[in-house]
């Protein structure tokens, strides 16, 4: 066997044809450039809304929720012991949005190997003043600093500068919808009523947008201290300590695990955020279901050019095995043929795909929900490349099995007497 | 066994089953010695080209022995039949059979190539001797498809020649071409028998050019009636 001669042959028929060969090539380039776009897109966009959410998301979240307590008195009296107790309309008691002991539970989380990072939390409802309107709202009391980088708190704030939360006292960063009905520029003061009362003048240093358009027009942003203050709480008053793991998925058994160990409410991202996933999955689905069929779709397209390539070479055929060349080696000619298209096409539709993903990616696409995107997401991950260039060899090779095999097998003697 | 015998047949039947049973070939029994020019002559029909297709191990129907070079070539794998055509064979056919997608030069070279016995450039070299033995050294860069007929069957006979077969079997050779070619084909072919001892087995209808070559086998009805 003499693979040169064999690459020599393939080689030439393919060049004796070659506007048919450019045709079935360009249905290969084709189907993998869109391949390529579509799945670079598809990804891009999965990465951006996922972490429009993720990114915002802690990975546990510990805080104390206001419920009514299971243990009620009548399932411990022995009484009642053996019986099914129905109790309606209990009442939670009097415990606290506080977390218990938030300081040690920190200096805990702050040991423990499987955390990235937390930031500690404080949820104060509240009615911003707007003359003789009231108009309720949130501020969220946050760690400016862990807050940035654990959940990029920085890119939301779209007007003046995160840090002067830390470096302002008595400063807060309003919702884009909230300063716009309050009528407040940088700089302004807005007064808040707390629930007990209590009234309090705040500086704007920076606007929020999250985005979600209902969310923007009550959340609002102050630091830790500036919370605590307005509340009249101490400084060890936090509502909620937000956790990022290293590995998102073991989320679920360390939130199970510090509900246990710190006696708090523990939520995992995966509960809270469940059909997130299956949204990403679908349409990562569909988009490799639309990629492969295209593929499939070039592969006919390869598999009609042998077959006719097949019928117009009977004669070459014919003489080459006259000549001493086997039937192993006809089918080799062929498959090198049909190989020969498919990384062509293959190797072209990657370089066009790439560059389609660079064009979409220079699309402009601004929207006020997404502040820091500007153009259309893609992600250039080299998986889809490879994917891409294998299956393209794949169905090429699946392609030209069947007509290759076919003329391997051709009779000469059929040929040659058929004249 | 003798030497010096190139390709013997004995008691070669061939049968189409197709619809019914039709013998073609019927204990056929010859041999070819080295060195002779030897012409299958008969009607149309009368099973000649059949014998050469079984001759050349192309066709394996039959019943009946094949010798090539002292060889039996029953029982042999597709690849090895295809080595044989290779080494031993050389074949011209009616219709002249040149790749069209490449040039003189490579259409000689490629059975040569295949048995791989001697590097490209001696390859090269040899095709290049053959085209010159044969008077068109001068079209080695043209393209098959731009040849004449008469051109077209000289490379022919140069390809067949390349691997210095042991046998050149014909199949109606002059069949296409005009007096003035047959007759150059024909001087060709006699050179060959005589000059170096090229043993060659031509089945043909041509009276004229069967007459002049050294022994003549005369088929009828699938039977050989005179060698």
């Amino acid at each position: 066997m003499n693979p040169l001669l064999i690459l020599r042959i393939s080689k030439s028929l393919l060049l004796a044809r070659w506007k048919q060969t450019l045709v079935a090539a360009i249905g290969v380039t084709f189907s993998i450039t869109m391949f390529i776009a579509l799945l670079s897109f598809m990804a891009g966009l999965n990465e951006l809304l996922d972490g429009l959410m993720l990114n915002r998301t802690a990975h546990v979240r510990l805080y104390n929720e206001i419920k009514p307590n299971p243990l009620q008195p009548v399932n411990a009296s022995s009484g009642f012991m053996h019986s099914y107790n129905f109790i309606r309309s209990v009442k939670s008691g009097s415990n606290r949005l506080e977390v218990y002991n938030s300081g040690a539970i920190i200096q805990a989380l702050k040991k423990d190997r499987r955390v990235s990072g937390l930031a500690p939390k404080i949820t104060a409802p509240v009615f911003f003043n707007d003359g003789a309107v009231d108009i309720t709202g949130v501020i969220t009391g946050v760690d400016e600093q862990a807050e940035g980088k654990l959940f990029h708190f920085n890119e939301y704030v779209v007007g003046g500068n995160p840090s002067d939360l830390e470096n302002v006292s008595g400063s807060i960063i309003l919702g884009s919808g909230l300063a716009a009905k309050l009528m407040a520029g940088l700089g302004d003061v807005v007064h808040v009523t707390t629930v007990n009362g209590t009234h309090f003048p705040l500086r704007v240093v920076g606007f929020y947008q999250s985005g979600i358009l209902e969310l923007d027009k009550v959340q609002s942003y102050a630091s830790i201290a500036t919370t605590q203050k307005i509340l009249g709480k101490p400084v060890d008053y936090i509502t909620e300590i937000q956790v990022k793991l290293y590995d998102m998925n073991q989320a679920p058994a360390v939130a199970r695990e510090y509900a246990r160990l710190f006696a708090t409410d523990a939520e995992d991202i995966q509960t809270a955020n469940a059909q997130f996933e299956t949204g990403s999955f679908v349409r990562t689905l569909i988009s490799y279901a639309v990629g492969i069929t295209l593929l499939i779709v070039a592969g006919f397209g390869i598999y009609n050019i042998l077959n006719m390539m097949i019928y117009e070479k009977m004669d070459s055929i014919a003489i080459l095995k006259a000549t001493g060349f086997s039937g192993s080696d006809v089918n080799l000619i062929f498959m090198v043929i049909a190989l020969g298209i498919g990384i062509f096409g293959g190797a072209l539709g990657l370089l066009f795909g790439f560059l389609l993903s660079l064009a979409i990616d220079q699309i402009p696409f601004v929207t006020a929900s997404l502040p820091a995107v500007k153009t259309y997401p893609i992600d250039y991950n080299p998986v889809f490349y490879f994917i891409g260039s294998s299956f393209s060899i794949f169905t090429t090779w699946l392609a030209g099995w069947a007509p290759a095999r076919k003329a391997g097998r051709i009779d000469p003697v059929v040929i040659i007497r058929g004249k | 066994m003798e030497e010096n015998i190139v390709l013997q047949a004995s008691h070669i039947c061939k049968s189409f089953h197709d619809p019914v049973k039709v013998k073609i070939l019927d204990d056929i029994t010859f041999s070819i010695k080295k060195g002779e020019f030897v012409a299958v002559v008969g009607k149309s029909g009368c099973g000649k080209s059949t014998l050469l297709y079984i001759l050349s191990t192309m066709d394996t129907d039959y019943e009946g022995d094949l010798l090539i070079g002292g060889e039996v070539m029953r029982g042999r794998s597709e690849k090895q039949l295809a080595r044989v055509r290779n080494e031993k064979i050389g074949f011209v056919f009616q219709f002249h059979y040149l790749l069209a997608e490449f040039t003189v030069i490579e259409n000689v070279m490629l059975p040569g190539l295949k048995l791989a016995a001697f590097t490209e450039e001696q390859v090269k070299t040899r095709a290049l001797d053959r085209l010159g033995q044969l008077g068109i050294r001068q079209l080695a860069e043209k393209k098959a498809n731009q040849l004449s007929g008469g051109e077209k069957q000289r490379v022919a006979i140069a390809r067949a020649l390349i691997n210095d077969p042991s046998i050149i079997m014909c199949d109606e050779p002059t069949g296409n071409l005009d007096k003035k070619n047959s007759l150059v084909v024909f001087d060709i072919f006699k050179k060959l028998a005589e000059e170096h001892q090229q043993t060659l087995l031509v089945v043909t209808h041509d009276e004229e050019f069967a007459k002049n070559t050294q022994r003549i086998i005369e088929m009828e009805d699938g039977r050989i009636i005179r060698q």
